[in-house]
């Protein structure tokens, strides 16, 4: 396996690992908001939908810069997680993974709304005649039927990490092996004499990156939908 | 059981405004679509909230809007089988039928999976996705489904609605064998007579979100004034009978009721087992005098009861033959030509009888 330099590798693999943590830390949320904006009725609904897609519209360096005001070392977050785990994220890889969460989180809560709005309503009370109680009901109804647009949000929220460039530069900067992802990697070449063809060679990775994280994932959908909609049980 | 069920609530355009109470173990709640059965029953469930009254189960409350009892729907054991079915998609035959199993928390278990299975016939089916399934087979898991969760009564709304006639007959048969071996009162939604008296004890007629009219099967049936509540309803008679003989040789079975005999061909019950028969009124015509040379073998004699005009040009001439009522639809110029009255002796021969078995 020498296609790649082992900086590449380190590039490739600190970009896995951030957008696979994001995606991880951002679902059990995403989820709960999702549910809160499909289901739920309460005042200032509307403001909090617009509150969740913001990432969406604002300028990624805007979320950047407000990361860094929040969980800067001085920021009032930073500070106690600082104090209280002793947990620095800022310009650290775990600070990207933040970063590249928030920015995939609106995209994420969409598709898992979508699904859940598209769940028959009476299915979970036919559920509660069978003497399941709300959490059951959930777990054993809700969540299985929303899987499709549950994996379709993980993957437009991985691949959201993956291209995250903004938000990743101005929060944790472009450190070599801590926190330069494929996207501040190549920026990084392009910005130098003669970086070109690798600049060039990062980018048909994150071309294969892509189409494999596709593929994977409309596989696991059209899986997931056949169970569903879907006729016998494999044996 | 006792169920007891007092409830108001607004639906759409109109008022649900309802007192029943049911000691029977089948009781069927009949009449037109819309005429708010379903809110009803979705009341008893605890899927919706009326806006007052009180629901009281064999002695415990499920809604009191006075006292602020409402018991949620997981704990209140009463078990719903869907017009649609309802089966969980993503889930197997067994999975389904086993939903509500382990949870059944208090008292003895009604039925076991493998009775159930075996009842409903669903053996070759448990690996199978609801998505493969025919309606027929899919109701069938939802009646098991509801059985397994060990309920102390259930609901059924309508289950045949979405099924074709050939389907239709068969379930009914699986519905009749299930109220017959598993001790579990049922409230049965409909709006088809022949279900209605076929399945029940007792009927509680519903239009336009109040009580119509209450009472045995054999009672409420019969009424011409209910005829336009059910809709398709047709005016007759129900009368319960006991098979007396089975004459193999022709097919005709001797069923003797509260007031005589009636012969009536091709009926598959075993002798003494009790029969539930209709006999429509436009299929019992009358005579003055015993008739001679008719191909009619049910001849019964009556004392006309009274006259009624349920609409232009028709009559029903309510008869008593013994202690059963009987009705015949003659027209207008039959009764001045034969000039009954009330109290007259009269013949009753009576062409056709739909047999329904109990």
């Amino acid at each position: 396996m020498n296609f790649l330099t082992p900086q590449e590798w380190d590039v490739l693999g600190l970009s896995l690992r951030v957008a696979f943590w994001s995606v991880l830390i951002s679902l059990p949320p995403a989820v709960a908001v999702a549910m809160l904006l499909a289901r739920g009725r309460f005042p200032g609904k509307t403001l909090f939908d617009a509150f969740v897609h913001l990432p969406l519209v604002l300028p990624p360096v805007v979320v950047g810069f407000l990361l860094l005001l929040l969980f800067g070392r001085q920021g009032p977050l930073g500070a106690l997680l600082d104090d209280w785990f002793g947990l620095v994220i800022a310009f650290k890889w775990t600070g990207a993974a933040l970063a590249a969460a928030i920015m995939g989180f609106p995209l994420m809560v969409r598709a898992i709304r979508l699904s859940l709005e598209s769940i028959d309503l009476k299915l979970e009370a036919a559920a509660r005649t069978l003497g399941a109680d709300a959490m059951r009901v959930f777990l054993t109804v809700t969540l299985p039927l929303a899987l499709p647009g549950i994996l379709t949000g993980m993957l437009l929220s991985f691949a959201r990490s993956l291209g995250e460039f903004g938000a990743t530069i101005t929060f944790v900067s472009n450190i070599p092996g801590e926190t330069q992802t494929l996207p501040l990697a190549i920026y990084g070449y392009t910005q130098t004499p003669g970086g070109d063809a690798q600049a060039l060679r990062l980018s048909l990775i994150a071309v294969l990156l892509s189409l494999a994280a596709l593929f994977i994932s409309e596989l696991l959908v059209r899986r997931a939908t056949r169970r569903i909609m879907g006729h016998d049980a494999e044996r | 059981m006792m169920l007891n069920v007092e409830l108001e609530q607004r639906l759409g355009n109109f008022d649900l405004n309802i007192a029943f109470s049911s000691t029977q173990p089948v009781t069927a709640l009949f009449g037109r679509s819309g005429s708010g059965k379903t809110s009803i029953i979705n009341a008893i469930a605890g899927i919706n909230r009326p806006s007052r009254g009180r629901i009281e189960l064999n002695g415990e409350v499920l809604f009191d809007s006075a006292l602020r009892i409402d018991v949620p729907i997981e704990h209140r054991r009463v078990g719903y089988v869907f017009q649609e079915g309802r089966l969980f998609p993503h889930l197997t035959v067994r999975q389904n039928l086993l939903y509500g199993y382990g949870k059944a928390d208090v008292g003895p278990r009604l039925a076991e999976p493998a009775t159930v299975t075996a009842l409903l016939g669903l053996e070759h089916l448990m690996d199978r996705r609801p998505a493969a399934l025919s309606g027929g087979e899919k109701q069938r898991v939802a009646i098991g489904r509801a059985l397994l969760a060990n309920p102390r009564l259930l609901l059924m709304d309508e289950p045949l609605a979405s099924l074709d006639g050939h389907r239709k007959t068969e379930i009914l048969d699986y519905i009749e064998l299930m109220r017959d071996s598993i001790d579990l009162p049922i409230i049965y939604v409909s709006h088809a007579v022949d279900e209605v008296v076929r399945l029940a004890d007792q009927v509680v007629i519903i239009s336009e979100g109040r009580v119509a009219a209450a009472g045995s099967v054999a009672e409420v049936m019969g009424r011409p004034e209910l005829r336009h509540l059910a809709g398709s309803f047709e005016g007759g008679t129900v009368i319960e009978g006991r098979v007396l003989e089975q004459n193999l040789d022709d097919d005709i079975s001797v069923i003797g009721f509260d007031g005589g005999r009636l012969l009536v061909p091709d009926v598959e019950a075993l002798v003494g087992e009790t029969v539930r028969m209709r006999v429509r009124a436009r299929d019992v015509s009358l005579a003055l005098m015993p008739p001679s040379g008719v191909s009619i073998l049910n001849v019964l004699p009556g004392i006309i009861e009274s006259i009624e005009a349920p609409r232009a040009g028709a009559v029903d001439v309510v008869l008593k033959v013994g202690a059963t009522e009987l009705r015949s639809r003659i027209t207008r110029r039959s009764v001045s030509q034969l000039q009954l009255l009330p109290g007259m002796n009269i013949y009753a021969m009576v062409k056709g009888v739909s047999l329904d078995r109990r």
